[in-house]
């Protein structure tokens, strides 16, 4: 029965690779390697994706800094502030995690532990400034009318700069419609969304109002810019509105393209997942820390190991940070 | 481990140090978007998106060789995980940004704007 033990001669586990260190790296620490080489495949998959949508609707692709502008509790528009800070967040937490490992190295147990728990909260701060991004996406700024050919038609002022529905579209909407849920019709259905304003108000008030422009996707591939209508072009174009886009899911989005807030979604949400298990297993090692289990060990290899995925998640982050929010 | 007993506090800040200043000139090239380098055109993108992407690239290499530490491990043991890595990358994205551009140049004319 021998053969059957999983325990080597020199009575050490075979599944650690009985103790052999091909490259002089450890087993674990290399097949974290190997993971991390397969999950960075997985990304760029992903990423490719997007660059081949991305080059196949070139001329119409939604325009970054003019989707993600908002900073939480203040008003106004701050293209890219946020998504900085967050990456500015998770760099920071990545450097306090490579000082965890340095004083792993010198068996200092405590100041391990503090590193651990400073990445930790860096961690939960990242995320949940992805989830606020999140809401903020999927609630949108400014709504939009869609088109029977599936155009997204935007508005904007004399300036070029674009305006709420809100901002422009007066009077109560005359159709009375109610959004249906399971309370106010039968249980087991419940129906659209119903936005704020109806189709022909925001056509009225656009007709009223001489100072309003419709936008749409169209960019100007001299100037970068989206194409403004005129106003009698706009209101040929608006003729044809058969919904009103109030933020983004995955059907539909105000921000233009729909499979851009698919992207959108799947990715940071890949991406977010990636950062949440991260801070699962940072927990983990933060008690294992505290408990003493690696001063028991001889060593902090197991921080060095979990270490590599959280810098490997900030590794992603500065991906999609570049090839979603600034190219 | 060699390197098990000294310590890399310092260097550990400086690279901290190079990596912020990098996302900083990255944001303000993003928001200001000087029209001289985003209305170029190089290899099918502008000198602006050439920027980032190399700026990206020097982010990665900090993060990869200092904060994973590949600049330790034993020379074969980094090209296996770099090569084979950054080879796949750059065929899968060659291959599917020429089909990008091949998809917009077929399909965009059908649209009616």
């Amino acid at each position: 029965m021998e053969a059957n033990i999983a325990v080597s001669s020199e009575k050490k586990p075979t599944w650690g690779g009985g103790g052999a260190k091909p490259f002089g790296a450890s087993y674990g620490k290399m097949m974290m390697w190997f993971f991390i080489v397969s999950d960075a495949l997985t990304f760029s998959g992903f990423l490719a994706a997007y660059g081949l949508t991305r080059f196949k609707f070139i001329d119409s692709w939604p325009i970054a800094d003019e989707v993600f502008t908002h900073i939480p509790f203040v008003h106004g528009e701050f293209p890219m502030i946020y998504v900085a800070f967050m990456t500015f967040i998770l760099i920071f937490s990545s450097v306090t995690m490579v000082l965890a490992v340095d004083a792993g190295h010198h068996m200092k147990k405590k100041k391990v532990a503090w590193y651990m728990l400073f990445t930790i909260i860096g961690g939960i701060i990242f995320v949940g400034s992805q989830a606020w991004e999140w809401n903020t996406f999927i609630k949108g700024s400014y709504g939009a009318v869609k088109t029977t050919d599936g155009k997204i038609l935007q508005f904007v002022n004399n300036d070029g700069k674009q305006i709420a529905l809100s901002d422009f579209v007066v009077g109560e909407r005359g159709d009375h419609l109610v959004q249906q849920t399971k309370k106010n019709g039968l249980w087991f259905e419940s129906g659209e969304t119903v936005s704020q304003y109806s189709i022909a108000q925001i056509i009225s008030s656009y007709e009223a109002n001489p100072d309003i422009q419709v936008r749409i996707e169209k960019i100007d591939l001299e100037t970068k810019k989206k194409i403004i209508l005129s106003r009698e072009k706009g209101a040929a174009e608006l003729a044809k509105t058969k919904l009103v886009v109030e933020g983004a899911n995955l059907e539909v989005n105000e921000y233009g393209n729909t499979i851009f807030a698919d992207f959108f979604f799947f990715i940071t949400g890949f991406h977010g997942f990636h950062v949440f298990s991260g801070i699962i297993f940072n927990i983990i090692i933060f008690f294992n820390v505290i408990l003493g289990t690696y001063e028991r060990r001889g060593h902090y290899e197991m921080v060095e190991k979990v270490g590599l995925y959280w810098h490997f998640v900030d590794l992603v982050w500065v991906f999609v940070f570049t090839f979603f929010y600034l190219v | 481990m060699a390197h098990a007993h000294e310590s890399n506090v310092k260097r550990i800040w400086v690279v901290f140090g190079i990596l912020s200043l990098i996302t900083i000139v990255e944001v303000a090239f993003g928001i200001y978007k000087p029209d001289s380098l985003h209305l170029s055109n190089f290899l099918g993108t502008s000198w602006l998106n050439w920027l980032f992407i190399i700026l990206t690239l020097a982010k990665a290499y900090g993060i990869t060789w200092t904060f994973m530490h590949m600049e330790g491990e034993k020379t074969w043991f980094r090209r296996a995980v770099v090569w084979t890595a950054v080879f796949l990358i750059i065929y899968l994205v060659t291959l599917l940004l020429i089909e990008g551009d091949y998809l917009y140049s077929t399909l965009a004319p059908l649209v009616r704007w």
